[in-house]
């Protein structure tokens, strides 16, 4: 491998693109995950719940245009296949979007009679799209693999998911909230995370069976010697998160971020194990990297663009994370 | 039904239901800050609560923008993907810069302009809505940028098929570049004056007299009967550039078959594409030449020379007809309005009454306008480069008529709900006048940030 511009430019892009999948997945991950926790909270909570991702969740939601921004445009040619094979999941999931964004106003603007009613469309739409987001994931792993077995698997990494994302709710709640929401948001954590450590072994078994591909990533010698800091890593923080579930919340509520911060290292790892499993290609099996990458000279005028304004975005964002620091109070507008 | 025909509709549909928001947003953002800088100087309180009004309005058609421009930037892929391929070049970085400048911006600093105003200082909030409206009007300067070196392409070159970027600077400043910026901006002002005016006059049909609605009531009048006049001079100057640079959509919008000296303005026709004539003309004699040549013998191409080469003829007569008659409309209401106001001090209730539809005539104006200029570039996609046809992506039929259904329905739903928000708004502030409780801004002190209880 040469090292020239047309060579580092789309693997530069491709690197952007993860950077900005896994933010989303991060940020909108604990929004979403709100969203799903909405099925056990009651009325009163769920105001607080919605103050402490009230700030933030159009942000958060802008990650994921920047991912498929980028797809679109350093990477056209699968942005069409990927978005014309998965085109019901992919509608599934603005669906889900589109009713999860519109009920975080409407319910606050409604007559009071009818919150209720976009509750439960706040819900429905959190749920759907983390079910979309974890089904397009599974068929993708498989090289968008349209059978049985590949919906199957599909299936099974969009509860995972689902569950992941829930736990990553539970633990923005931890952070955000005090009193009896805490305690209670780390019962759902604890649950939560049963249910993903249970996903993720059944991701993790099914994986290999599903793809002999990625099985022979992983399972040479030397690389998994390089790779096994990854899957043994990911369990160490599981299993102590797990056991911090029984002593959180702390006195004087140190520690409450942790959980949070904890879980986003563990989708940091099995991110970069997803990568690793990818790598070279961009649709599996079908095309790489640089055969999907658009012209190197319009790529690197994004690339400048990009170089400059990313570390202001990083800036300003920390800023309204910080504006909004400390304890959810009720949000209103003033 | 056939695939072409189903993407078509589809992204219409969704470009038209997420246009509406911008319309609304663009605007919205920069008369919040004029409602914000007027209390900062006068220390009126009923700025204050127009602004509180208002901010709701803005904050549920900002996510109702988000959601459905999330929507659109899945569609190109899903729906176009012929588009990127050839285009690509050109597009995608108009389109990361656009992301990267605008929406960013703007989402980031909405949640401080929002719920921030009591935990960061006044300036810091003024700033954050400055930063919020110059994030909406920047993501129109680079989507209409795109969309218009679509309808003027220059500054490119061709190779085996592709487009490649050259100039840079041409590309984004293309010929129609600026008059498509100013039109819609000045669009997006109209929209939200409406909107306002229509508003504040439901409340003063029901009773409200007080000075937030007076305010809000005189702002959305005043703003409006300013624009409206340069709305219309900028729509002249908008269509002598479009005769320069893509003639035969001049021709559909007059409905002009055959190229010559004084042309008639049409004011009624019924155009028929297969025998080449209008159906029940009405018209002023040499009206087309005049206004587009100033002068009677003034030369108008017609649809003739354009032959299976011209955009659908009947859409885009009608889309430009009604948009100008809608603008007309406009400068009668918000003139005698704005003669009312000034001179009286009050507002009869017929002309009231009539402002209250009036409140959407953006969104018609709006929407009328993008199919002219839409509708108008076909069959191309883009002029000269990419004809529609070609641009189709390999998605099933069924498919998109299933999605096509669905999201249909969804958007009329939320249409539905949408405006049945904003009128419950304005019956609440009608309800509550000025003794609207003032959530806790008046008595804070503003330069201070309250301490949040846990916050250590
Ligand atoms: C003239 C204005 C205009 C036009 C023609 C379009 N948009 Fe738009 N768009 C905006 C003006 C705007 C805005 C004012 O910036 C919005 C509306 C409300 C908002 O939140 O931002 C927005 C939001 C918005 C978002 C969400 C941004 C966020 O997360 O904050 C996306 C992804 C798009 N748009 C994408 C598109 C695409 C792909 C379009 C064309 C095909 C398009 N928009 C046409
Ligand atoms: C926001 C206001 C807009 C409205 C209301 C609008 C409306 C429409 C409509 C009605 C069509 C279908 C025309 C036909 O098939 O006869 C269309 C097509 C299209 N427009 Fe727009 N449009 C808007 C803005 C844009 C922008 C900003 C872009 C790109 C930057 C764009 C790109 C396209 C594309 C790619 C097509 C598909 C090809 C086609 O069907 O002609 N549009 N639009
Ligand atoms: C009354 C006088 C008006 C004239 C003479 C006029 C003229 C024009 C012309 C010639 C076009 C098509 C240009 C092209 O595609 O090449 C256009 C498009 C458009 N018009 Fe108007 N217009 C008028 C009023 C309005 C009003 C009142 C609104 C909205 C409030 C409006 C909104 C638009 C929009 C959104 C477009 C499409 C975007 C663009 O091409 O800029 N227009 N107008």
């Amino acid at each position: 491998m040469t090292f020239d511009w047309p060579t580092l430019l789309p693997l530069i892009f491709a690197g952007l693109m993860g950077l900005a999948i896994l933010i989303y997945v991060i940020l909108d991950g604990f929004d979403l995950g709100i969203g799903i926790l909405f099925a056990v909270a009651e009325d009163a909570e769920q105001d607080t719940m919605i103050a402490a991702i009230g700030p933030f969740w159009d942000a958060n939601e802008t990650w994921l245009v920047l991912a498929v921004g980028l797809l679109l445009v350093a990477f056209p040619l699968a942005h069409g296949l990927i978005l014309g094979a998965l085109y019901i999941p992919v509608f599934l999931l603005l669906v889900g979007l589109i009713l999860r964004g519109v009920a975080f106003d409407f319910r606050a603007k409604v007559p009071a009679g009818r919150k209720h009613r976009w509750n439960r469309i706040f819900l429905l739409g959190s749920v759907i799209a983390s079910l979309a987001q974890g089904y397009m994931l599974g068929v993708y792993v498989l090289g968008l693999d349209f059978g049985l077995a590949g919906m199957a698997f599909g299936a099974l990494v969009a509860l995972c998911l689902a569950a992941a994302y829930a736990a990553m709710g539970a633990a923005w709640v931890i952070y955000k909230t005090e009193g009896d929401l805490q305690k209670k948001a780390v019962l759902w954590l604890r649950r939560a995370l049963v249910l993903t450590a249970l996903g993720m072994v059944a991701v993790s078994l099914a994986t290999p069976l599903a793809s002999p591909r990625i099985f022979d990533k992983w399972f040479v010698w030397p690389a998994m010697l390089y790779l096994s800091p990854l899957p043994i890593l990911s369990a160490v923080l599981f299993g102590w998160l797990w056991w911090q579930t029984f002593h959180l919340p702390k006195a004087d509520d140190r520690h409450a971020l942790m959980p949070f911060l904890t879980l986003a290292a563990i989708f940091t790892l099995g991110f970069a194990g997803l990568a690793w499993s990818f790598y070279p290609f961009v649709v599996p099996d079908r095309l790489t990297i640089w055969q999907a990458a658009s012209a190197p000279e319009s790529l690197a005028i994004i690339l400048a663009g990009t170089v400059v304004v990313l570390p202001i975005i990083i800036f300003y964002s920390f800023y309204a994370y910080r504006v909004f620091g400390g304890k959810a109070t009720d949000l209103t507008y003033d | 039904m056939d695939p072409l025909i189903l993407s078509r509709i589809q992204f219409g549909a969704n470009i038209s239901f997420h246009i509406l928001f911008p319309a609304i947003t663009i605007a919205l953002g920069w008369m919040l800050l004029f409602f914000k800088l007027r209390y900062n100087a006068t220390g009126d309180s009923a700025w204050m609560r127009a602004y509180f009004t208002w901010v709701k309005v803005f904050a549920l058609s900002f996510a109702m923008g988000v959601v459905s421009g999330v929507t659109m930037s899945f569609q190109f892929g899903t729906n176009w993907p012929g588009y990127m391929k050839t285009v690509g070049n050109i597009a995608g970085p108009l389109l990361a810069y656009e992301i990267l400048t605008a929406f960013f911006l703007e989402a980031a600093f909405l949640g401080i302009m929002l719920f921030g105003f009591r935990r960061v200082s006044n300036r810091i909030h003024t700033m954050a809505t400055v930063l919020v409206a110059g994030g909406t009007t920047l993501s129109a300067f680079w989507i209409i940028a795109l969309n218009s070196w679509m309808q003027t392409p220059v500054g490119f070159e061709m190779r085996d098929g592709v487009a490649h970027a050259v100039d840079w600077w041409a590309i984004v400043f293309n010929p129609s570049m600026p008059y498509r910026l100013v039109h819609m901006l000045l669009a997006s002002g109209l929209t939200v004056s409406f909107l306002i005016a229509g508003l504040s006059a439901l409340r003063y049909l029901y009773g409200d007299r007080s000075e937030s609605m007076w305010k809000a009531l005189r702002t959305g009048v005043f703003t409006a009967a300013i624009l409206i006049p340069i709305q219309i001079f900028a729509g002249d100057q908008h269509g002598l550039n479009t005769l320069e640079h893509q003639p035969q959509k001049i021709a559909a919008m007059e409905a002009n078959w055959n190229t010559g000296p004084n042309v008639p303005l049409v004011l009624f026709a019924l155009p028929d594409e297969a025998a080449k004539e209008n159906k029940f003309e009405l018209t002023i004699p040499d009206g087309a030449s005049l206004i587009l040549r100033h002068s009677a013998s003034g030369v108008v191409p017609g649809l003739n020379d354009y032959p299976g080469n011209h955009p659908p003829v009947f859409p885009v007569f009608w889309g430009f007809r009604i948009m100008v008659g809608t603008g007309i409309l406009m400068l009668v209401v918000s003139w005698s309005a704005a003669f009312f106001l000034k001179r009286r001090h009050s507002l009869p209730k017929p002309l009231a009454l009539a402002m209250v539809p009036m409140a959407l005539s953006g969104w018609l104006a709006t929407l009328a306008g993008w199919y002219t200029t839409e509708i108008g570039r076909q069959p191309w996609l883009v002029t000269g480069v990419l004809k529609t046809v070609d641009a189709v992506g390999p998605v099933a039929g069924s498919h998109v008529a299933l999605t096509l259904a669905i999201y249909l329905i969804l958007y009329v739903l939320l249409l539905i709900a949408y405006l049945g928000v904003l009128v419950h708004l304005a019956l609440k502030a009608a309800k509550d006048g000025d003794a609207s409780p003032l959530p806790g801004v008046l008595d804070a002190p503003l330069s201070q940030p309250v301490a949040q209880p846990g916050e250590r």
